[in-house]
């Protein structure tokens, strides 16, 4: 078997193809893969669809996702948010947007989690009580259970993941620190090809406990170790 | 709206007070962004309360001194938090899990509008291409009670308290209570009951800022906490 183990972000995200669907995960700002995005606004691969909390943090000049919209390297993004939660931020993801010169679908966060989720499980739908009655249900099959109404929603599948983890073993099972685990178990197994990049050293098989692995690295198949003078999680 | 002397809207701490006052013994809450963050500064502390963030954390503690930071131990705001003996991590899935499973006693939110009926509207504002709708729609259907805070009225003057949404709604039907800076308002199965008043104001003051019908409760009260 071929090391997961990768020398630089470079080459971990040189075969990512135009057109490519992305995940990302990371919640304000901790487990944002800072360095893989960053390699993948070197490579130039464009036309992107981006599936993340946020398409960017807002008036945040860390590196994250809102580097590749400005860059016009995103096509399409899936998020729970497509404005800021203050209105009155206005970014470059929001002047595209309101040029139609980027696509959105904007889903309660809970919902893009399922989905995200439900594509790693092998689940083909399921019925979510959560948009019941909103914007969020337009053109999609209601159901009631038990006299409630839900909304049937579909998974979300990707071509790659990219990751932020605390640590890695070489076979790629992986640890997070604190809320930088966010969307990142579910990402893993959602995508065809997983990158992670990890704030610490790669350890030998077995030096993490199997009761205390987070996302096992069966679901992960390219690991890259920040190193000191990579980009660090820190306050904006 | 002008306040003189006598008539003494509620600030923004004194609301999150107000609301924080409603937090049962051993609760499970959920604060949004802004105003509702504040609560967890004034809640009994006889009371112990379980805070959860729907980033996947339960049980995590006040805000971190500067220089003190963990760079991956935020909350839902994004504001670095220090964490309490027991604290648990989620991931998303989880974490929405517990959301929507019901284990949430209390949510408290912000809102553009609330009706009547406990519909709300707070995720896009009316015309806007781009919503921000992070977990709110989630807590609003699976939390066992909604509880929101916002303005009595718009910066220009327009209710929003209002007979039914005009703006894209959150949930339908689930909005409990409601502080704003002029009263304390309980959503029935009658509209509108208002439980409790600010200093200096009149039910038909208050009435005359509002776009729904208000039933003002027999012990109406006024607020009953002050601003700090």
């Amino acid at each position: 078997m071929n090391s997961k183990v990768y020398d630089t972000f470079d080459a971990a995200v040189s075969d990512i193809p135009d057109g490519a669907t992305i995940m990302s995960s990371g919640f304000a700002g901790p487990g944002t893969p800072r360095n893989l995005i960053a390699a993948l606004l070197r490579q130039g691969a464009t036309g992107l669809t981006a599936v993340s909390n946020t398409p960017g943090r807002w008036a945040d000049p860390r590196m994250d996702l809102g580097s590749l919209v400005a860059a016009g390297r995103i096509r399409k993004v899936l998020a729970a948010f497509t404005a800021s939660p203050h209105p009155s931020v206005r970014t470059t993801f929001s002047e595209l947007l309101d040029a139609g010169d980027i696509e959105a679908e904007l889903m309660p966060q809970g919902t893009l989690a399922e989905r995200i989720r439900a594509a790693g499980a092998g689940i083909a739908a399921f019925y979510t009580p959560t948009g019941v009655g909103t914007e969020m249900a337009d053109g999609k099959e209601i159901r009631s259970f038990d006299g409630r109404d839900y909304v049937m929603e579909l998974p979300i599948h990707a071509d790659y993941a990219m990751l932020r983890a605390h640590r890695a073993d070489e076979m790629g099972n992986l640890q997070y620190h604190l809320t930088q685990r966010n969307f990142g178990p579910i990402m893993a197994r959602a995508a065809r090809i997983t990158l992670v990049e990890v704030d610490e050293p790669i350890v030998e098989a077995g030096a993490i406990d199997p009761d205390a692995v987070h996302t096992p690295g069966i679901f992960v198949d390219r690991i890259v170790v920040v190193p000191p003078d990579g980009i660090q999680e820190a306050r904006a | 709206m002008s306040a003189t002397p006598d008539k003494q809207p509620l600030n923004r701490q004194a609301m999150a007070d107000r609301v924080a006052m409603e937090f049962g013994d051993g609760w499970i809450v959920n604060l949004g962004i802004g105003i509702p963050t504040l609560c967890s500064n004034y809640v009994d502390p006889d009371k112990q309360i379980i805070y959860q963030s729907e980033n996947g954390l339960l049980n995590y503690g006040p805000l971190a001194v500067e220089g003190e930071e963990d760079p991956n131990l935020v909350n839902a705001g994004g504001q670095y938090v220090i964490p309490l003996p027991g604290m648990a991590v989620l991931d998303h899935a989880d974490s929405f899990a517990l959301i929507r499973g019901g284990y949430v006693d209390v949510t408290v939110l912000g809102a553009y509008q609330v009706a009547a009926n406990g519909d709300f509207a707070n995720w896009k504002l009316s015309g806007a291409n781009g919503g921000s709708i992070g977990g709110a729609m989630d807590l609003a259907v699976g939390a066992q009670r909604v509880f929101i805070i916002m303005e009595h009225t718009t910066r220009d003057g327009a209710p929003r308290l209002v007979t039914a949404c005009g703006m894209p709604v959150t949930a339908l039907g689930v909005v409990k209570l409601v502080a704003t800076n002029l009263g304390l308002f309980e959503i029935t199965g009658c509209g509108f009951l208002m439980r409790e008043i600010a200093p200096g104001y009149t039910p038909e003051e208050v009435r005359a800022l509002t776009d729904a019908p208000i039933t003002v409760a027999g012990d109406l009260r006024t607020f009953a906490t002050v601003p700090r």
